[in-house]
């Protein structure tokens, strides 16, 4: 899956000539956490968070020291070392750079222009959607011996239940480099057949997976 | 003035996937039979379900959905047309006249809620029903038509009654809470496994309604392998404080059997003594703010043998205020039905005491399971505490 697909292209945005109190504004309307800084052509400048705004504005008892900031230009607050993406990445990559450079915001930019933006919250939505979790299934967990076929042969047994595979995650098993977690989300209430299948195939099935505890 | 009417008919028996299936309402015979053998029930007390009509059926399901069910029971629905109604799987295999069997499913919930909304009895209990995970235009996890959202619809246009709906399967009740997820009118709740790993997967804290029907719908997914205590408290705690939040004209309890030890389908460890708790509190709420409206309905429950009858029986006998099931069950009970059983039938109506091996992480599991209890009731306590 690429940005372009996941990707908010309604972007609300500011220039330099707005002030601070227009940022505040914006942020409580559209009830969004960052807005961009771009310049007449839409190229992007710089990011401002509610978080910016907050750290620069005097408390609401400092009246005269708050019109002042207010007042100021948005540019004066504004990151501008920002790190973006582009609609052709992919999302497993993007998923990285949120979780390397700890932001909760990604501006996507083409041509120098800004097309798109990407929070951390959509980016959830999206794994979440990837997983399979917003459709009614069971989740399988099959430990397989880290070998070529071996996918080959679970997904045999699968089909022969004729069970629809919502999803699926391989991971290296944590605990033997020898084997990897094969984890599957099908859609089906009773498991119990498949489960049957794949323990007579040799595998090992956990269903449900908790640290310390045997399931039957 | 009887208090409580059993609806039945061998009729219900007729919504049959195949032999192999884990759905088997061979349990509504197997139940009714141990109540007659105890002499809780008489003729009088059981009332046939009537056929609920296409036009009750599409108070919450798609038209289109109810042709395609018409259809395939007739053998005239193609694979590819079945398939994107969730017809024709494992789960909900195709199967003669299975409209007219779900139909009847669906009807006997309205024939209990006609006998209690119209003031006849207090109570009322349709084992044959309490098939929530029904979608309005798909099947899902052995459910055809969603009886219990019909039913609350049905409540709610005929008799402009609140309902909170509580649901004590092991699986989330999602069919019922999607139907009225926007609906202040309609509180749901459902406890429940996690979905972490089992069916249907949501059910999750933070599914609280939306629009208008926010903070009116509640779930308290407990964790594999959670115990008696842990579950109960769970559940009285929950139910307590949203009965008293939402103060409901009547309630709808969805009684699925398949939270104890032995359903092979889930991972709870609790055992009958949920059972005989569950319609103990339902029972007080409804005549604490219903004047005793109460509707209950069955749901899932796969040991049909040593968990359902008994856990079923109990719904009645709490019903009719009946204390007679303690110690031994009839000695004629089993007797007619062991040689059919594939597994021994247990001998009291109470589980022994060593019926599991004690559970590795038990005080971890009750300690997480009553933080989900305060996440999932926290928004009713902070109002509470506002007012
Ligand atoms: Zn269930
Ligand atoms: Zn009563």
């Amino acid at each position: 899956m690429i940005v372009e697909e996941i990707m908010n292209t309604d972007v609300s945005t500011l220039t330099k000539e707005h002030t601070i109190a227009d940022a505040i504004h914006l942020l409580s309307e559209k009830r969004i956490r960052h807005v961009p800084i771009v310049d007449g052509d839409n190229q992007l400048l710089g990011i401002v968070s509610d978080r910016d705004i907050k750290d620069a504005t005097p408390s609401i008892l400092d009246i005269e020291g708050r019109k002042e900031v207010l007042n100021r230009s948005i540019s004066t607050i504004m990151t501008t070392n920002i790190i973006t993406g582009h609609p052709l990445d992919f999302v497993e990559e993007v998923s990285a750079i949120f979780y390397d450079s700890k932001i909760s915001c990604l501006p996507i930019v083409q041509d120098h222009k800004l097309v798109g933006i990407i929070t951390q919250t959509d980016l959830l939505h999206t794994l979440v959607e990837l997983t399979g979790a917003h459709q009614p299934g069971s989740q399988l967990e099959v430990r397989v011996p880290n070998k070529p076929g071996k996918l080959f042969k679970v997904f045999s047994c699968i089909q022969n239940r004729k069970v629809n595979i919502l999803s699926v995650l391989v991971y290296p098993d944590k605990k033997d480099e020898f084997y990897k977690v094969i984890v599957l989300r099908i859609q089906t209430m009773n498991p119990l057949r498949l489960i049957e299948d794949l323990e007579n195939s040799g595998f090992e099935v956990l269903w449900p997976n908790l640290p310390g505890m045997e399931a039957e | 003035m009887r208090d409580s009417i059993f609806i039945f008919s061998e009729d219900q028996l007729k919504y049959k996937f195949n032999n192999n299936h884990p759905f088997n309402q061979l349990r509504l015979k197997l139940t009714l039979d141990l109540l007659e053998k105890i002499n809780a029930i008489s003729k009088e007390d059981i009332i046939p379900p009537r056929m609920a009509s296409d036009e009750e059926l599409q108070l919450v399901h798609d038209p289109h959905y109810v042709t395609a069910v018409k259809k395939a029971g007739n053998g005239e629905l193609s694979e590819d047309m079945a398939e994107s109604y969730g017809l024709g799987t494992e789960d909900t295999p195709i199967f003669p006249n299975m409209h007219e069997a779900s139909s009847l499913l669906v009807g006997g919930t309205l024939t209990a809620v006609d006998y209690v909304m119209s003031g006849k009895v207090k109570h009322a209990l349709n084992l044959g029903g309490g098939l929530h995970h029904g979608f309005r235009g798909k099947a899902s996890g052995f459910c055809i038509y969603n009886d219990s959202s019909v039913a609350i619809k049905y409540i709610q246009q005929k008799y402009n009654a609140k309902v909170l709906y509580i649901d004590t399967d092991a699986h989330h009740g999602d069919g019922v809470q999607w139907a009225f997820y926007d609906e202040p009118d309609v509180c749901t709740f459902s406890i429940h496994e996690t979905g972490r790993y089992l069916f249907p997967g949501t059910g999750n804290i933070n599914e609280r309604g939306q629009g208008k029907g926010y903070g009116y719908s509640f779930n308290i997914p407990v964790d594999a392998f959670t115990e008696d205590d842990s579950w109960l408290d769970a559940y009285r705690t929950s139910v307590k404080e949203i009965a008293e939040f939402f103060k409901p004209d009547v309630i709808l309890t969805q009684n699925g059997a398949d939270a104890h030890y032995l359903d092979p389908l889930t991972h709870l460890s609790a055992t009958m003594r949920i059972y005989r708790e569950i319609p103990k509190l339902a029972h007080e709420i409804a005549h604490q703010y219903c004047d005793g409206r109460w509707i209950a309905v069955g749901g899932g429950g796969y040991d049909i043998w040593r968990v359902v009858p008994r856990a079923w029986s109990l719904i009645w006998l709490e019903m009719t205020e009946n204390n007679n099931c303690y110690g031994p069950l009839p000695a004629d009970w089993l007797d007619a039905w062991q040689d059919k059983s594939p597994v021994k039938l247990p001998s009291e109506w109470d589980d022994p005491a060593d019926l599991y091996d004690p559970i590795p992480r038990k005080a971890e599991i009750t300690e997480k399971n009553a933080q989900t209890v305060e996440k999932a009731l926290y928004p009713i306590r902070n109002k509470a505490g506002h007012e």
